[in-house]
C-alpha cells in the first residue's frame, strides 16, 4: 500500500474544474515532484491533502487511512506538515516563535525550555539560527521560506508538503536547495511531496514526477520518462523541459 | 521579566492604604476592578484578536451572581467570586461558539448586542432578580476591605494571565490573531483556541463585575452595567495597549480615575463638561500613542541589534 494517494479526487469552484478525477500514489522515502503550467492544481491537491479543501469526490489516503474526516488542525499531527507558496508566518512574533507555534501539537507535556531548545536547533538546521531573535515581518523572502520549513520540520512530520521552495532563489540557490532537500530526507526519513515551478530542480531531486494540467494528471512516472513524454511537452511549449535535459 | 516595575507597583498597592481616605481607598478598588476587566479583554482582543464590546454583560453576570448567592444563599462574600469566575466562563465559552462564525466588524456589533440586551435581564425577571431598583447583597464591606480584596484579586489575575500566555497556550492565542491559515495548519484548533479566550476573557470580567457590586455596597442594578461600562473597557484597553500586559495598570488608572479628575480641568471641566474632557483625552491619546501604553514602553526597548553576519544559505 503506498504511503499517501489521491484516489480518484475531484474538486470544482463554480465553473472551475480543479482537480478532475486525479490519482496518485507516492511511496514512503520518496521525492515526489508535483508539476504543471499556472492553474494547473498543484497547490489545490495541496489544499486538498492538508483538509483547507473539501473534495467533491474521491478519497485522500494517509498510512491506509483517509483523512477525509479529520479536521485541518489535525493534520499536522498525523504526520504532515507544510510550508506556503507565498509564506504564511505569523508577522508579530520572533523567528523563534514562529517555529515554537509549529512545535504546538509535539510540545504539550514539555518544558518551554525543551521546546526552545528544539526550536533553536531547528533553526540552526535549517541555516538561520542566528536570526531567531528578530521579528518575522521584514526578513528577506528566502529566509522566510527557511523560517516556514524550520516550522514544519519542528512539529515532526513523515510527510513534508513544499509549494515552491525555490520561488525568489537565483541559480547556485537552487543547487544548494535540491542537495538540501534530498539530505533533509535523509536525515529526517521522511517522504516528501514537491510543487515547483523550477523544473531544472524537480527533475533533479524526483524519485517521481506527476504531471497536471488544467486539474487532469497527462503523465506520471520517473523523471527520464517524464522528460521524453510528448503530452507534457505539448504542456510546456518545449520551452523549460529542453533546458532541463 | 520585569521584576522591578512590579515591585514598585507593589510596593506603592501594599502602602496606599495607609496613606489615603477611606473614599481614596473606593476609588483605587475601582482602578482595580478596571484592571481585572481590561486584562481579561486584552486577553480576547489583545492576544486572539476577536473584539468585543460586550464585555459589560459578562461582568453583570459576575455580579449577579456574587449578590444573588450572597442575599438569596447566604454564601460568605469572598466564596462568591468563585462561583461568579466559574459561571462567566461558562457563559464566555457559550458566546464564544457563535462567535467562531463572526470577526471584525460583525463580531463586534454581536458583542454590542450582548451589552444592550443582558442588562434587561433583571428587568424582565424583576421578581428574582429585583427589576430596575436591583437586589443588593447580605453584607457590605469597609473601603480597607474592599481595597484588599480588589487589589488581591486583580495581583491573582494578573499572574494567571502571565502564566496562561507566556507559553504554549499564549502562542497559539496570538497565532490565531496573526495567521488564521497559518494557525490551523501548524495544528492549532481554532474552535478551541477561540472558544477558550472567550471563556477566559468572560471569566475575568465576571469577577470584575463582582467587585463592582461590592464597591457599589452591595448593590446590583442593570443601570450599572450597561453599554457605557462595556466601551470603557474597551478604551482602557485601548488605551493599555493591546496584546501586552505591561500597559494594562495604565489603562485601568485611566478609566479608574480620569473620570473623578476631569471635572476639577478649568473652563470645560464643570460637572456636565466631564464627559468632554474625558473624551478629548481618549483622542489625544490614540493619536499620540496609537499602540497605546504598551506600545509607548516597547520605544525604550532596546533595540535587536544582530544584523544578519553570516549570510543565512538563501539570501
Amino acid at each position: 500500500m503506498s504511503f499517501l494517494s489521491l484516489q480518484n479526487a475531484s474538486l470544482r469552484f463554480g465553473g472551475i474544474v480543479a482537480l478532475d478525477d486525479v490519482s496518485l500514489e507516492a511511496e514512503e522515502g520518496s521525492i515526489f515532484g508535483l508539476i504543471g503550467p499556472n492553474g494547473a492544481g498543484k497547490t489545490t491537491a495541496f489544499n486538498v491533502i492538508t483538509r483547507l479543501y473539501r473534495l467533491d469526490a474521491g478519497d485522500v489516503v494517509f498510512e491506509g487511512k483517509s483523512l477525509l474526516h479529520a479536521p485541518p488542525s489535525r493534520i499536522v499531527k498525523l504526520g504532515i506538515a507544510r510550508t506556503f507558496q507565498n509564506v504564511e508566518l505569523f508577522p508579530t512574533m520572533t523567528v523563534l516563535e514562529n517555529v515554537l507555534v509549529g512545535a504546538h501539537t509535539v510540545s504539550r507535556f514539555e518544558s518551554e525550555r525543551s521546546v526552545r531548545a528544539k526550536a533553536q536547533k531547528t533553526l540552526d538546521y535549517v541555516g538561520i539560527g542566528d536570526v531567531a531573535r528578530r521579528p518575522a515581518a521584514g526578513l528577506p523572502f528566502g529566509t522566510l521560506k527557511r523560517v516556514e520549513l524550520a516550522r514544519a520540520l519542528v512539529s515532526k512530520p513523515r510527510l513534508l508538503l513544499l509549494d515552491e521552495p525555490a520561488g525568489g532563489l537565483n541559480h547556485g540557490e537552487v543547487d544548494e536547495l535540491a542537495t538540501f532537500i534530498r539530505t533533509l530526507r535523509d536525515d529526517l526519513k521522511l517522504t516528501v511531496l514537491l510543487v515547483e515551478h523550477h523544473m531544472n530542480l524537480v527533475m533533479r531531486v524526483s524519485d517521481h514526477v506527476h504531471v497536471l494540467n488544467f486539474g487532469r494528471t497527462i503523465a506520471s512516472g520517473p523523471p527520464a520518462e517524464i522528460q521524453r513524454d510528448p503530452k507534457v511537452i505539448e504542456a510546456y511549449l518545449g520551452g523549460e523541459l529542453e533546458e532541463a535535459s | 521579566m520585569k521584576l522591578v516595575p512590579i515591585g514598585v507597583v507593589v510596593a506603592v498597592l501594599v502602602a496606599l492604604p495607609f496613606l489615603i481616605s477611606g473614599y481614596h481607598q473606593g476609588l483605587a478598588t475601582y482602578v482595580a476592578i478596571y484592571f481585572i476587566a481590561i486584562l481579561g479583554l486584552n486577553i480576547l482582543t489583545g492576544y486572539t484578536g476577536q473584539i468585543s464590546i460586550g464585555h459589560g454583560a459578562f461582568m453583570a453576570i459576575g455580579g449577579y451572581t456574587t449578590v444573588l448567592l450572597s442575599a438569596d444563599q447566604h454564601w460568605n462574600l469572598l466564596a462568591t467570586l468563585p462561583a461568579s469566575l466559574g459561571i462567566s466562563f461558562v457563559c464566555g465559552l457559550i458566546v464564544g461558539v457563535p462567535a467562531l462564525r463572526l470577526s471584525g466588524v460583525y463580531l463586534a456589533l454581536a458583542t454590542f448586542a450582548l451589552a444592550v440586551s443582558v442588562p434587561q435581564f433583571p428587568l424582565k425577571f424583576s421578581k428574582f432578580l429585583g427589576g430596575s431598583n436591583g437586589i443588593h447583597a447580605a453584607q457590605t464591606k469597609s473601603h480597607l476591605w474592599l481595597y484588599v480584596v480588589g487589589w488581591s484579586c486583580s495581583a491573582l489575575a494578573f499572574a494567571a494571565a502571565w502564566l496562561l500566555l507566556r507559553g504554549r497556550i499564549g502562542r497559539a492565542f496570538r497565532a490565531v490573531r496573526d495567521s488564521e491559515l497559518a494557525a490551523v495548519s501548524s495544528g492549532v484548533s481554532l474552535p478551541i483556541y477561540k472558544t477558550l479566550a472567550f471563556g477566559v476573557s468572560a471569566a475575568f470580567a465576571g469577577v470584575a463585575g463582582s467587585l463592582l457590586v461590592l464597591v457599589t455596597n452591595g448593590y446590583a442594578q442593570p443601570g450599572e452595567f450597561g453599554v457605557l461600562l462595556s466601551l470603557e473597557i474597551l478604551i482602557g484597553a485601548a488605551v493599555a495597549g493591546l496584546g501586552s500586559l505591561w500597559g494594562v495598570i495604565v489603562g485601568a488608572v485611566f478609566i479608574g480615575l480620569l473620570p473623578s479628575v476631569a471635572p476639577d480641568v478649568p473652563l470645560i471641566g464643570s460637572a456636565h463638561g466631564q464627559d468632554v474632557v474625558f473624551g478629548l483625552i481618549v483622542v489625544l491619546i490614540m493619536l499620540l500613542l496609537p499602540n497605546g501604553f504598551a506600545g509607548f514602553l516597547r520605544r525604550f526597548e532596546p533595540r535587536v541589534k544582530t544584523t544578519i553576519k553570516s549570510d543565512p544559505k538563501t539570501s
